[in-house]
């Protein structure tokens, strides 16, 4: 009697499972971590454009830290021997791949879109290995952000500091006045994005390429990066006590209520003042961190494709050039908060914290004070970063002297190459 | 429910007063109210809308009641491009769920009796050996596993995940049945095998029927932990054939947009909904399964 | 409990030459039988061997070699687990792995005892207390660690709940304390799994047998001396079980620690679990991550097995877990 029953259930499961999902041809599958409703209003323009190419768009999302989850499942994808069509990636991921030979060159429809010429030569060094294009950026983040609430600034009659002992007296008055100078969110990656502009602002461009990009020990080691442990120390006490752990919109809800000033964040904190309601200008100010006018610390998102043979390259290509397609760009951005990774897309439709963004983009590449960001990867190679996060979060987190935590980096970034 | 047959010690011993009882009791219900808290700041906060979670605080009962978040969730929330809720991920895990754990238990079960009705020489280091396996880190196996998988051409299937949740059940299976089977008293077995019965025959027609609690107990804890399951499911599926704890994941940790914590909540009670199910209604149950060696009772 | 039996059929009407035929077959069919129950358990075994123990040699392998982004073969002797042991990470994870670990078997065995002798007592709502203790082991970690990350919040959970209340003195930041922060991991472990060890014990304490009670009452024993000479020892069996379903959660405890501190503040909530994970996946490190795995394996292993020993040794008759 059981055996019959089991019999029945077996027989039933592999009815099941018979039933595997045969790939559609003309579909591209792309994985990454965008899984809010505003990153899949953004994400719907590419999938449009996809879609006029004559590909559907299937949809592997894995949120989560930053892309932490889905590089661990592209990591168990690769090992199975089949990787999405076309992934998600930041800082030097594309490289990585790319060196292992896993990614579907993309030379012939870069020659096609002149992205040799369109895309600035900060951002190619993290999409092309060996000369090859493998890697297409969708936008470009900056991180060297102050965003602050209008109404307090009128109400304290400040404008936009711009030398740190200015947001240092700045921060005071707002203090006294009664309001958190700044909102913080005790997360590493918070901590590291403060740090950016910390030590642009203590030591300028060529000081920000030769510590945290070149690693060169002497700049590490030397005293100017210990100014900029300084700033981070009198950032730490701007902060409210309950910053630890707090996810980094929750404090970009704190100025938008009015109960913070300011918050120094990339400007994909756009979206929640939109989301919000408030306009740039009007509800919250978009200033450059003091010391760093002039300076773009770029952060960018970009897509590569994986080599899954050759019956699937054409979908790869429709969709690097759909990432790439100058419309694309424009609205993808416009709602992300981004800048386009194209340099020929024109500038209206753009909020003026946009406009501002483009703007101060050419201006940084002509003079060469473009430089990625350490904290989002663009700076120092995946193992050097996280080392460095464990010594800013460190610092921040306790009572270190700056010293110390520079004594600290010079051994962290050592032990991780 | 059955009768009770067995009564607390302080009965047998005949010494049981109204104080006692009444310090037992409380005890029981402040411990009560402590496991609840959390269970109740999760409902409260998926019926609040969302102006009201950041504004108030985590017990307060919500001034508007409203299901949005429950709607938007189960049908609407956002889990990527896609845009249609946890519904289509809550069937795939079902799906996934129901063959994993037949598979597992069955295989558990037949486990279990030979290790304690044919016992033979080492039979008790082959158990320890499949024990040990209990204590395995996922991490370790996920990338080892998808190599496997690739080469057999299961990687994105179904299938694929079953088997691999089959394989790390195995040895929670075993290790239940061969506790239970440990207490099953010899002589029916070999009552049966003198009447000419065989090895399956004992098996389906002695041993099941007669395993009902503990397979509830095999069966309530695997449904668990596969029906939780997210690394796995994850890195073994694609796209809309992904578990509920992926939709779940994706939803819970937006990491730049923005967080709509009732939705959240509202989902993490969906997916925890069969779960807490088969807890409640199978409790019960469980606890008889758990009674290895009752019968003397 | 149901018990099936079968009338005993014997034939009496067999010829010498049948029963010398059947004798054959029997003989081949007892060969088969004997073989049989090893063959039913060597799929698992197989299965055992290949992705368990086979998996395991390939990290312990892979933590011998320079792998980093990616597994290669280049050897690299001791220098991956040396580079795990300098790095301070490690250590506050490995201290906090003797807090968290030692705390939470030890109170989710206490509580789950404790819970378990007060439910024994008769008690008219049993069912739905027993309801109410079990249900946190039904919730995935993802949800646990999310659910008690809100409570534990100070500007958001229990503090604001308590000042809004009216006792403005109240304070809890744990979790946002360097120090104190595990024990907030300890606490969402402990609330999550003390339920289901509270079943297993309820039902050991259903299986005692009342006769040594009563005797032991009428020889003039207390409760507390009874409880304690009689029916405790009884329970060891389901200690084992107990113990092995505690250390199999507390290894796996990734989830619970990235969804409740994301194994902050800093890194003052580091466990081998999440060091582990970041470092083979995130950070690129892969020997890295299998030099801390096989770390790992081995304390779970020199804990574990001399235990299993010792307590599956002595032949037992019936009874027991």
């Amino acid at each position: 009697m059981f055996k019959k029953r089991i019999a029945a259930v077996a027989a039933g499961l592999f009815a099941c499972h018979a039933l595997s999902a045969i790939a559609a041809d003309k579909q591209v599958e792309v994985m990454h971590w965008w899984t809010s409703g505003g990153e899949a209003k953004a994400l719907g323009v590419l999938k449009d454009n996809l879609k006029q190419r004559g590909y559907a768009w299937k949809d592997s999302p894995i949120a989560g830290g930053g892309g932490e989850a889905a590089r661990t499942v592209l990591r168990a994808r690769i090992a199975s021997n089949n990787p999405p069509d076309a992934v998600q990636m930041l800082g030097f991921s594309v490289l990585d791949y790319a060196e292992q030979d896993l990614l579907t060159n993309l030379d012939s429809i870069a020659k096609k879109g002149d992205w040799d010429k369109q895309v600035p030569a900060p951002l190619q060094r993290f999409s092309k290995s060996d000369g090859h294009w493998y890697g297409v950026p969708i936008d470009v983040h900056s991180d060297n952000w102050i965003w602050a609430n209008k109404k307090i600034f009128d109400e304290l009659k400040l404008t936009p500091p711009q030398t740190f002992e200015e947001l240092v007296a700045d921060a005071d008055k707002i203090r006294k006045a009664g309001y958190i100078p700044l909102a913080h969110g005790g997360q590493a990656w918070q901590e590291a994005t403060i740090f950016d502009s910390a030590v642009m602002s203590a030591g300028g461009p060529k000081f920000y390429n030769d510590a945290l990009v070149k690693l060169d020990a002497k700049a590490l080691g030397s005293k100017t990066m210990e100014k900029a442990f300084d700033q981070l120390r009198a950032l730490r006490g701007m902060v409210d006590p309950n910053f630890p752990g707090r996810d980094w919109n929750l404090a970009t809800s704190m100025v938008i209520n009015g109960k913070a000033a300011m918050q120094i964040m990339g400007d994909w904190a756009k979206g929640e003042f939109a989301n919000a309601g408030k306009k740039p200008g009007v509800d919250y100010l978009c200033m450059r961190y003091p010391g760093t006018q002039g300076d773009f610390i770029f952060v960018t998102d970009q897509f590569a494709t994986f080599k899954a043979g050759s019956d699937r390259q054409a979908g790869q290509y429709a969709f690097a050039e759909a990432v790439m397609d100058p419309k694309v760009q424009a609205q993808f951005n416009q709602i992300k908060g981004a800048v386009p990774a194209r340099l020929d897309v024109p500038a209206d439709g753009f909020d003026e914290c946009g406009q501002k963004s483009m703007a101060d983009m050419r201006t940084a590449l002509k003079n060469g004070t473009m430089v990625g960001s350490f904290a989002h990867g663009q700076a120092m190679p995946e193992a050097s970063k996280t080392a460095l996060y464990d010594v800013v979060t460190h610092f921040f987190n306790s009572n270190q002297s700056s010293a110390d935590a520079v004594k600290a980096l010079v051994t962290a970034i050592q032990n991780s190459k | 429910m059955a009768a009770k047959t067995w009564d607390s010690p302080q009965m047998v011993v005949g010494k049981h007063n109204n104080v006692s009882r009444i310090v037992i009791y409380s005890m029981l219900l402040i411990v009560a109210l402590v496991y609840l808290v959390p269970l109740v700041v999760m409902l409260l906060t998926s019926f609040k809308p969302l102006q009201e979670v950041y504004a108030g605080n985590i017990l307060a009962l919500p001034h508007e009641w409203t299901l949005a978040a429950w709607e938007k969730a189960w049908g609407s929330a956002c889990v990527g491009l896609d845009c249609s809720g946890v519904k289509g991920f809550f069937w795939n895990s079902f799906r996934m769920v129901f063959s994993a754990v037949f598979l597992s238990t069955l295989i558990g079960a037949l486990n279990g009796y030979v290790l304690t009705k044919w016992r033979f020489k080492g039979d008790n280091v082959l158990f320890a050996l499949v024990l040990f396996g209990c204590f395995i880190p996922f991490q370790i196996v996920l990338i080892p596993m998808a190599t496997f998988l690739g080469k057999i051409g299961l990687a994105q299937s179904i299938t694929g995940l079953v088997f691999v949740h089959v394989v790390y059940g195995l040895c929670f299976t075993t290790l239940y049945f061969r506790n239970y089977y440990i207490a099953f008293p010899d002589e029916l077995v070999k009552a049966a095998m003198i009447d000419g019965a065989r090895f399956f025959r004992i098996f389906f027609r002695i041993l099941l029927p007669n395993s009902v609690p503990i397979i509830t107990v095999t069966v309530i804890w695997q449904f668990t932990n596969i029906w939780n399951d997210f690394l796995f499911g994850a890195s073994f599926t694609t796209g809309a054939s992904a578990p509920i704890t992926v939709a779940l994941n994706n939803i819970v940790n937006t990491s730049t947009g923005v967080k709509e914590y009732n939705v959240q909540m509202a989902t993490a009670m969906i997916a925890a909904l069969p779960t807490l199910l088969v807890y409640v209604v199978g409790g019960r149950y469980f606890v008889r399964g758990l009674m290895a060696g009752s019968v003397k009772g | 409990m149901l018990l099936h039996s079968r009338a005993q059929s014997i034939d009496p009407a067999k010829s010498p030459a049948r029963v010398e035929k059947v004798g054959k077959k029997r003989s081949a069919r007892n060969a088969f039988e004997a073989l049989l129950p090893k063959l039913v358990l060597s799929p698992t075994l197989i299965i055992t061997l290949v992705f368990v123990y086979g998996f395991i040699v390939w990290t312990t392998v892979l933590s011998f070699t320079r792998s980093r982004a990616f597994a290669t073969f280049k050897w690299a002797g001791f220098t991956q687990f040396a580079r795990v042991w300098e790095h301070p990470r490690w250590h506050v994870a490995v201290e906090n792995l003797g807090i968290y670990a030692s705390l939470y078997v030890v109170l989710c065995l206490a509580i789950g005892l404790a819970l378990a002798i007060l439910l024994d007592q008769r008690i008219r709502a049993e069912g739905y207390l027993r309801a109410i203790f079990l249900y946190p082991m039904a919730l995935s970690f993802i949800v646990t660690g999310t659910a008690w990350k809100w409570i534990l919040n100070p500007g958001l959970g229990l503090t604001k709940l308590f000042h809004d209340w009216g006792w403005t003195s109240f304070q809890f930041d744990w979790i946002i304390s360097d120090d104190m922060a595990i024990y907030t991991v300890v606490i969402a472990a402990v609330w999550q799994a003390s339920g289901f060890v509270m079943a297993m014990f309820l039902a050991g304490l259903r299986g005692i047998d009342q006769e040594q009670i009563k005797a032991a009452s009428i020889d003039g024993a207390r409760m507390p001396s009874i409880y304690r000479r009689i029916i405790i020892p009884q329970l060891r069996p389901v200690f084992i079980s107990a113990l092995v379903i505690l250390v199999h959660l507390a290894v796996k405890s990734y989830e619970l620690v990235i969804a409740l501190t994301g194994a902050g503040p800093g890194y003052s909530t580091e466990l081998p679990s999440t060091f582990m994970y970041s470092f083979t996946f995130t950070r690129n490190e892969l020997g890295m991550g299998a030099a801390s795995a096989v770390m790992m394996l081995c304390t779970v292993a020199a804990i574990m097995v001399p235990y299993l020993y010792s307590e599956m040794r002595p032949r037992r008759s019936g009874g027991g877990h």
